[in-house]
This record gives structure tokens, sequence and C-alpha cells, in this order.
């Protein structure tokens, strides 16, 4: 590995000028080899400033900071799996420059208090942290949080994910009273009823490994409810991590005939597939001729591995190809991670004992540009859906046209990079990826003008 | 004397029936016919002299475990039973410390029975020496089981080669139904399963089986039918609406028996609810397997034991 330097929010300003870098912005319907000067931490045209070398950058791309809307940073109370500290290494080494840390800590994020005070503790880390306040109070699905209090104290988002607002009357509830706010309710679509007892998404595999299915509908459901209380209160829904076809069609529907919904998906979610927990390790585009994949396949040395265990599921590949295929058609709005550390001990153990989450921010980028490379998803599509389109639902503008200040993230797409434990900058390395290659090698990281992550490009080799 | 070698087997452990072939499957009901005869002879040898087998279960057994410990004492071995009730698994260690702990000890196999599905594999890939025997995992394999299980139908029917075998009841959370369509499809059976549609329609798309939930219908032509356990608490969780609709509709009873082929055999992998999957007086019928099933768990396992031991010291 390249000498790698983190930075954080707190440097200077940063100047340098990237020769030769093919420029992506999907801002400003860019796709173009140019020179990419910052001064300052601004995005300058022409000529870079007296006595700043220009860096031969050929071969690399630069694209807006990427934008987290899903990350469990795991703090307060959980931080033998991650820290904000961490965390935000592992978002700069994986080209965020921004994640929205998610409120189910212990204690949950349901008060301004804590809100202000994750805030406040994050300003020096290498990435910018926002917060999504839990919907109800102690995430118990009953009361809502002050949402107007929380939103003054910062938070761009409510939700009880890890679960659902399973109760209708609450849902309803908090989009009629978030509406004015102009916040979303942040749904974890999963009915819990029809999930209760599931480990894995229901089907052929599930089968074959007596682990109890997680039907399609538990998602479909709340979804349809959800679609019905936002058309009603006029509040804006956002259902994170979608992990079925069937959801997809009513959001299309319902965005048509003018209500507020909103959508992203993770990187897991587009690439893995249910029969990863029998062993396998194609992603979904790979195994498209060997549709009985998950009856002929129990890898011993793989089945059961309580990494693949996620909340909601791997989907089926045949969801996992409709999911790529949405990004591509705009109806889901961005690719989010849900970035979900665990230290190993809650892994190494019996599938059903597994806690749910995998690992994101720093394999977010890989994933996506295997698709891309496999003729799944544009680069173009995969970098928006990752950057502009997910800034835009917080509020936060990324352009690399001049006069903008420098958010970006610059990455070698020729280079691929082993996924294992010392090339992790989070204090997990809880994924099925481990020991994997995949594709695209962030070089650097720039959030709000400071140079959060060099891999050897800016600094001396 | 030692136990015939069988030239096919080099496995280290058994985890389930589904990736054995139908030579090995065959070998060790050969291998287990062989022992039973022995053991009848009082002619058995001490094939497991020397070696420590832990019995490691996390769930409530009574005819494997003891099945078990028979065969491993009777072959000679050491056994110790990690009562998980009184171990430190009741202070909270894992699986994986609580396994590698009793391997550090000497115990080169170990007998889990766990009520997490996949648990097995997972131990096998966190031991260095010892050979794991799979004694059940949640809702997931019970690969001894599916061999007394092909045993017995093999012997009672002469081959199992075209057979009609009709299993019936909850395959979704049973093991035992898993192992042996695993092993009854591999023998060559043409197997059918019947049950309420949410316990038996996550089946549909399993290699060489059909699905029936119409047990009259599917029981035409059966040369054996398998009833599987039923537990009264899945029932109320949505399989059927009541024990009663069950019985109904699902269980068995020498008349609705009549609909198989004459002389169709009984099983039932116990222990059985009478009056539910089958009636008392079946049980004690003629037509019953049950009590040859039991008696074939002794001389599998052994074989199975022997197996593994020959195996052991490549590893």
């Amino acid at each position: 590995m390249v000498m790698a330097r983190f930075g954080s929010l707190a440097d200077p300003s940063a100047t340098f000028a990237l020769a030769g870098v093919r420029v992506i912005d999907p801002a400003t319907n860019t796709d173009a080899v140019r020179d990419l000067v910052v001064a300052d931490g601004v995005i300058r045209n022409g000529e870079a400033p007296a006595g700043i070398p220009r860096l031969d950058a050929a071969g690399l791309v630069a694209a807006p900071g990427l934008c987290d809307l899903h990350t469990h940073l795991r703090t307060p109370g959980d931080e033998r799996a991650e820290t904000i500290a961490s965390g935000m290494r592992a978002a700069a080494h994986g080209g965020f420059t921004t994640v929205c840390a998610m409120p189910n800590t212990d204690p949950p994020l349901d008060d301004p208090l804590r809100v202000r005070g994750l805030l406040a503790n994050a300003t020096h880390a290498a990435a910018r942290v926002r917060v999504v306040a839990a919907a109800t109070r102690g995430r118990a699905g009953e009361q809502l949080t002050d949402h107007g209090a929380l939103a003054a104290a910062g938070a761009i988002g409510f939700s009880d994910d890890g679960l659902a607002v399973a109760s209708a009357a609450v849902a309803r509830q908090a989009l009629s009273y978030l509406a004015p706010l102009g916040l979303p309710l942040v749904q974890h679509a999963e009915e819990p009823n029809l999930a209760a007892g599931s480990l894995m998404r229901g089907g052929p595999t599930a089968t074959r490994l007596g682990l109890g299915g997680w039907p399609a509908s538990a998602e479909l459901t709340i979804i349809e409810r959800d679609l019905a209380l936002a058309a009603e209160t006029g509040g804006w829904i956002h259902f994170t991590h979608l992990a079925t076809a069937a959801g997809l069609e009513p959001i299309r529907r319902a965005r048509a005939s003018g209500v507020r919904v909103t959508c992203d998906v993770a990187p897991h979610h587009l690439a893995l597939t249910d029969a990863w927990v029998a062993g396998d390790r194609r992603f979904a585009w790979e195994n498209g001729r060997d549709p009985g994949s998950g009856w002929a396949g129990l890898d011993p040395e793989l089945a059961y591995d309580g990494t693949c265990r996620v909340n909601p599921p791997l989907p089926t590949r045949e969801d996992a190809m409709a999911l790529l295929a949405a990004l591509a058609d705009g109806t889901l709005d961005a690719i989010a991670t849900d970035h979900a550390p665990h230290p190993p001990e809650r892994k190494a153990v019996p599938f059903a004992e597994a806690a749910p989450g995998l690992i994101g921010l720093e394999t977010a980028l890989g994933i996506g540009l295997a698709a891309v490379m496999a003729g799944h998803l544009e680069l173009s599509t995969l970098l928006a859906a990752l950057s502009t389109r997910p800034a835009a639902l917080i509020g936060e503008s990324r352009s690399l046209a001049a006069g903008s200040n420098a958010d970006l993230v610059v990455f070698d797409p020729r280079r691929s990079w082993r996924v294992e434990r010392s090339a992790l900058a989070s204090r997990s390395a809880n994924t099925p990826l481990l020991g994997m290659d995949l594709p695209g090698v962030v070089r650097l990281t720039v959030a709000a003008g400071r140079i959060t992550y060099d891999a050897g490009l800016i600094g001396s080799k | 004397m030692t136990a015939t070698r069988i030239p096919t087997w080099t496995r280290r452990h058994l985890l389930d029936v589904d990736d054995l072939s139908r030579a090995e499957l065959e070998a060790v009901l050969d291998l287990g016919v062989e022992l039973r005869a022995r053991r009848a002879a009082g002619e058995l040898s001490d094939t497991l002299r020397g070696t420590a087998v832990g019995l490691a279960f996390y769930e409530p057994s009574t005819r494997t475990r003891v099945s078990f410990e028979l065969a491993a004492r009777e072959l000679g071995a050491t056994v110790t039973d990690l009562s998980v009730a009184g171990s430190s698994v009741a202070k909270g260690e894992s699986l994986v410390d609580t396994l590698r702990t009793l391997e550090r000890t000497g115990v080169r196999m170990i007998v889990l029975r766990h009520a997490a599905s996949g648990a097995p594999y997972l131990a096998a890939r966190s031991l260095e020496r010892a050979a794991i025997l799979n004694a059940g995992d949640g809702t997931h394999a019970h690969p001894t089981q599916a061999l007394l299980d092909a045993l017995t139908l093999r012997e009672a029917l002469g081959s199992l080669e075209g057979a009609r075998i009709v299993v019936v009841g909850d395959a979704v959370h049973s093991r035992v139904a898993r192992s042996d369509l695993h092993a009854l499809v591999r023998l060559g059976a043409s197997v059918v399963l019947s049950g309420p549609p949410a316990w038996v329609n996550p089946f549909a798309e399993w290699p060489g089986l059909s699905v029936v939930t119409d047990l009259d219908a599917g029981l035409a032509g059966a040369d054996a039918v398998m009833a599987l356990r039923v537990q009264r608490e899945r029932a109320a969780g949505g399989g059927v609406p009541s024990i009663t609709e069950y019985v109904a509709r699902w269980g068995l009873t020498a008349e609705r028996l009549d609909r198989a082929c004459p002389g169709a055999w009984l099983m039932h992998p116990g222990p059985a609810n009478e009056g539910v999957e089958i009636t008392a007086e079946l049980s004690g019928d003629p037509r019953s397997l049950i009590g040859r099933q039991v008696e074939n768990g002794v001389p599998i396992r052994m074989a199975v034991l022997s197996l593994l031991t020959e195996e052991m010291d490549r590893w």
C-alpha cells in the first residue's frame, strides 16, 4: 500500500494542481480530461498558482466528494466497533466527504443535546458528520421525538433505522409533523411481523440452508403503506436500503403522482446475493447463466458466514439486477452504504447469533465500479448516485466548477486493491468481501477544501 | 480385526450428507450393516481406542445422544460429555471458544448438536485437528438420522432405486427432512413432500422432489411414508390453524396408509406425538419401521465414527 495520510476538516485549506485528470461532474454534466487546480481550498480556472507543481494525474478520475446518507457510527455506546475518528477515516479512505450518522446508538440520538454533542465532537474528523435523529423516543416506535428541536440541533432526517416505524399511526404522525420542516422520515421498510424469525432472504437458498426466510412482502407492505401516508399528509418519505424489486414500481407510481418520495440502496444489495450465505462469492451479474446456484453450492468453507447476515438481507439475484436498473433509470436516488461495523466476536458465531450488518464506506465505490466494469451501470450514474444526488437530498452542493469549494475524490479506476484488515481504516472489518479484490483505488479525498486522505498523490510518496 | 476401509472416504468432518456421493452413502450403510452384525455377535474391535470423543449437545436429545455415546464407547473411545448447563457455556463462553478448549484438552472428535443452523460449519472452520460430527443443527441438517433412515429403508425395500417415498409434515422447520431429502434423492428414490403449504411450499425448487399439499393424492403408489415431528409451538406459529386440522388432513392413520402401496412402510424419526403425526395403533403396526430406525442408530453412528477415525490421522 502506498503511504497514505489522513487529514481533517480542521486542517489548512489545500492548494494543488492535477494535470490531465478525467473530471466527471454530474452537477455540470461534465466528463472531460483537463487540469484541476485548487487554491486555498477553492477550485480555480486556469494555471496553478506560482510555485505549485502540476502533478501528473493522467488516467485518474476526479469526481465530487461522495456523500453517504446511511452510516452507523456506533458513537455513543459502541466505540469498540467504530469511533467518530475511525469512521471518518474510513469515509475519507472510501472517497466520502460527508456521512449521515444513524441514530441507533446507545443511548439513541433522540435528544438535541446528544445530536449537538456528536456534531461538536466531529469537527476535527476526516469527513463531515451530519445526523439522522431518532424518529421516536428511545426508537420505541411510540412517541415522536422533538423533531423541531432536533432539526434546530442539526438533524437532517428522522429514522428509527434498525427497525421500521412500525405503527401506521405513528408513521403518519411523523410525516405530518415533518412536512412543514421539509425533512424526511427515513424509513427502514420492514414489517416486523412478516420479518419475525427471518435470518436471510426467503427463497431456495434459505430453504436449502434451513435459515428462516425474509419475505419481500415485509418491505413492500411498509412501502405501500407509507406512500399512502405521505400522499395524505404531504410529508417526505425516504426509504433507505431498499432490497427488493417489488417496491420499485409503487415508488415510481407515487412519485409520478406527486408524492414526495426518495430512496436509496446499499452497495451490497446491488451486487451481493442470498447465495453468498451459502458461500457463493460471485456478484449478482456474474452468475446469470446459473439460476440454480443456490442449490448447487453450499461451500463448507464459506457457508453461514456471519458477515453475510445483514438487514434487510442480501437479495435474490433478480432483485439485485432490478435495483441496478432502478439506479440507472433514476427510481433510486442514491447509493447509501449502511456501513455497520461490528467487532469480530459478534460475527464469529453461528449465523443466527451474528449481529446484522457489514461495513461499507471503504468498499462502496469499488462495488459500484465493479458493476460499471461489468457493463451494468454508467460511471457517471454511479458517481452521481454516490455524490451529487445524495448531497442534494441533505442540502449540500457538490460541483467541480470553478469557484466551488473543493470537495472531491480522485481515484484510479485502473488499479484494484485487496479488501483486508490491514487495508481498512475502519475499526471493524466485518465484510464478506475480505480477501477479494475491488477495482478503484482512492488516491485523494478533499472535503471542504481540506485534504482528508492522500495516498501519495499530493504529499511525498 | 478393523472395520472395512472405504477407499473413497476422505472426509475430515461429517457436516451433512448433501455432498456425499451415492457410492459413499452406500459404503456407510454397508459398514453400518457390518458393525451391527459384529455388535450382535460381540465381535466389535476397539477402532476408537485412545480416541477422546466429546459430546457437545447444546440442545436436549435422547436417542441421538445416547446412540452416539454407546457407539463411541463400544468402539473403545473415551467419551467426555460437555454438559452445557454446568459448563463455561453457562457463563457465556462462545461456541468457538468452548470447542477450541475441548480440542486443546485432547478431544479429537466432537459430536455437536446446536440450535443454530450452520453451527457445525463454523465449528469445523474454527478447529485445527478435531473432527466435527453434526448431530443436528437448527433446521438445517441431521446427517446420521438420514443415514440410519436410508439404511432402514434400503433393508425394508431392498433398494431405494425407483422407490416412491412420501415425507409428510413440517419440513421447513425440520433438519431431518432436509438431510433425508438429500440422501433419499441421491440414492435414487422418487420423493414426494406433503404437508401444509407453509411447511412444504418453500421446497418447490428442491431438486428431485415433488411437493404435493394433498397427502391423500401424494400417497398413491408410495412404498414408504415418513412422518416428521410436528412441534406444537410451530403449529401455533402459523403453519396450520390447529393441531386438529393438521391431524384431519396430514395425520397418518391405518386407513390413510391404505392409500399407499400394499405393504407400504411407515417411518418416524421420533419422538412421535402419537395421535398427531401418527395414530398410536400405527406405531405398533407391522408396517412400522420406527423401532428399526432406532436400532440402526448405534451401528450407523459407529460406522461414521470409524470412518472419521481412520481419516483423522491425515489431519
